[in-house]
């Protein structure tokens, strides 16, 4: 295929110290898909994500969106080119209530140059925004702080400021982690529907059989190196992908 | 049997929210009252308070910009230990207008908070990537650094500093420019910090990583927090020069940058009222106290720390919360 992809990652590189954390990592996603990255804790998968999103400088290699190198921007400029993430260890704005949370992106000069100026009333926005996620809008969760919110809620919040950017990749770090099988299966149908809009997604997970549900491909993260790639069933067939997930659970 | 305070809204701040605030004088007194008396007792005070304690509403005025100034950078998550550099920044550049072009003070005083607001955000500027105790550091020590270059150097005065400039037309215009110069830094940042703008700096206060996350340049959003601070704290430098006719090195002295983060302290850290209140507190605390000589220090010093020990969310919260609930023990089961 001629066409260039949406994201080409190209022998991605991150030492630090002594450690490299990832290593020579390429792949690439098309429009629309849903990829799969999973592994065992350590493996890389945060510092992949960081790499991408500019939070961690790339001791090699090259990140190309939509055919242009993004490899050493600034964060803030990779979100204003259409690439947004949620966070694995979520921390909101404690001292606002929820919805005053997705002010902030926004705020974002994205949103502006997407709406064309003027936004309106941000505080309307942001509360359909976060009935989108689930938060009920008769329910006062919404107007509460963000410090007393339950995990479940905080996720969605994570989500919610993601989708507000209105990015072409969103890339969902442990979305699943510490939620509870209905939660999870609460908001499976969220990205689903990310999906049918147009969106191209990347998640990281622990929760397998989640991800495998939704993903049409997957890589396999281990010591910083991609040791597997395919369907989810093609890399569980793996060897080597075996005997990483068995040595990581002794 | 355990007991706990519980916290209730008053009945009059319930209904103040409502429609009915607009209905009852009693419910429109509530809700201006805490606006209404910062105005009334700025415009009076002047006018009942004898000569020396005019002076000293000066540098309660003075004092309350430079904590005003403090909790702008404060609540847009930098802390700074050197408000004396605005505050200098701005003494020598109205000093230095007056002095070698002889231009009026009505027209050094604008300049003079507006370029040496400049001047003090472009020296900033290469700090601002440092975080918490780094960028403290840094403006604590570049004060101190600027007043040794002066002495060093010899310009500008140097020790003996630039002296007989000219000075505003009445203590009562100066006590006045300055009381109104509060009130607007009070009502108009406050404003300002709960607006959208405003969320974006408290974001950065709070998590600075998921605001770059939201496509903002934080650097762009720091840079403009500190101007606005350094025009405020320059602005009360330049007062300060034709008030006192002069202009010298103990502008970059430490007083400046200490006092007004004890003010922001003691009277409430997070909001511009507490700011204000503190100044209005310590300042002439300090004066009164100046009639023990030395030990005017330990003094100052045991009231501060009572203060943060034993008050640590500072006046203006407290006070604030006795205005609208009311507490009452209740019985806890176990
Ligand atoms: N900021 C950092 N400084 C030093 N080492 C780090 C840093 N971030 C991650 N690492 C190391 O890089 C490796 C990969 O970490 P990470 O990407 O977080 O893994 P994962 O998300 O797959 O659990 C780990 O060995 C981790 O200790
Ligand atoms: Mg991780």
């Amino acid at each position: 295929m001629s066409e260039t992809p949406l994201l080409r990652v190209d022998e991605l590189s991150k030492a630090f110290g002594g450690v490299q954390a990832v290593n020579r990592v390429s792949f690439d996603l098309n429009k629309g898909d849903l990829l799969g990255i999973i592994g065992p804790n350590g493996s890389g998968k945060t510092t992949t994500v960081n790499l991408i999103t500019g939070f961690v400088k790339a001791t090699g290699g090259r990140v190309m969106f939509k055919g242009q190198e993004i490899t050493r921007l600034a964060p803030y400029k990779i979100v204003r080119l259409g690439i947004a993430r949620t966070f694995q260890m979520v921390k909101p704005f404690y001292q606002l209530p929820a919805f005053k949370n997705m002010i902030i992106p926004l705020y974002s000069p994205r949103v502006k140059a997407l709406v064309g100026g003027k936004y309106g009333d941000r505080n309307a926005v942001a509360l359909d925004l976060l009935e989108e996620v689930g938060f009920e809008r008769d329910a006062q969760v919404a107007y509460k702080a963000a410090s007393v919110l339950p995990q479940g809620y905080l996720k969605r919040l994570e989500l919610a400021k993601a989708i507000a950017l209105q990015p072409e990749l969103m890339i969902l770090d442990e979305l699943f982690s510490g939620l509870s099988l209905a939660e999870v299966a609460s908001i499976v149908p969220i990205i689903e529907k990310l999906l049918l809009e147009g969106k191209t997604i990347i998640m990281i997970e622990h929760r397998l059989k989640e991800l495998f549900r939704i993903a049409n491909r997957v890589i396999v993260l281990n010591f910083g190196r991609k040791i597997a790639e395919g369907s989810a069933k093609e890399v569980m067939e793996s060897d080597e992908v075996k005997k990483a997930y068995l040595g990581s659970e002794e | 049997m355990k007991k706990r305070r519980e916290r209730i809204d008053r009945g009059i701040k319930v209904r103040a929210e409502d429609i009915f605030a607009v209905c009852s004088w009693r419910e429109m007194l509530y809700l201006s009252a805490p606006r209404l008396l910062p105005i009334v007792g700025f415009i009076v005070l002047p006018l009942i308070l004898g000569v020396y304690w005019q002076r000293v509403l000066l540098s309660v005025a003075i004092f309350a910009l430079l904590a005003i100034s403090w909790d702008i950078l404060a609540q847009s998550g930098m802390v700074s230990l050197g408000q004396a550099l605005f505050f200098g920044m701005g003494a020598y550049c109205s000093g230095i207008l007056n002095h070698y072009f002889g231009i009026s003070p009505f027209v050094t005083i604008p300049i003079a908070a507006v370029v040496g607001g400049a001047i003090c955000t472009v020296l900033l500027l290469p700090v601002l990537r440092l975080r918490g105790v780094y960028f403290a550091m840094v403006t604590l020590i570049i004060p101190l650094m600027l007043e040794r270059v002066i002495e060093a150097t010899k310009i500008f005065g140097g020790t003996e500093g630039i002296s007989g400039l000219t000075s505003l037309p009445s203590t009562w215009l100066e006590l006045y420019i300055l009381l109104a110069a509060v009130l607007a830094a009070l009502f108009g940042f406050r404003r300002l910090m709960t607006s959208d703008y405003g969320l974006v700096l408290k974001g950065i206060q709070d998590n600075d990583r998921s605001v770059m996350n939201a496509g903002i340049n934080i650097y762009w959003f720091k840079i403009q927090a500190l101007f606005i601070a350094s025009v405020v704290g320059s602005f009360a430098g330049a007062m300060m020069t034709h008030v006192y006719r002069f202009v010298g090195m103990p502008v970059f002295a430490l007083d400046y940058s200490i006092l007004p983060i004890a003010a922001a302290m003691v009277g409430g850290p997070g909001s511009f009222a507490g700011a204000t209140l503190g100044a209005f507190i310590l300042v002439p605390l300090s004066e009164a106290l100046r009639a023990l000589g030395g030990l005017r220090i330990v003094f100052y010093g045991v009231f501060l720390v009572i203060f943060v020990v034993g008050l640590p969310e500072g006046i203006f919260h407290f006070v604030a919360r006795k205005y609208h609930q009311f507490e009452r023990w209740v019985e806890v089961e176990k």
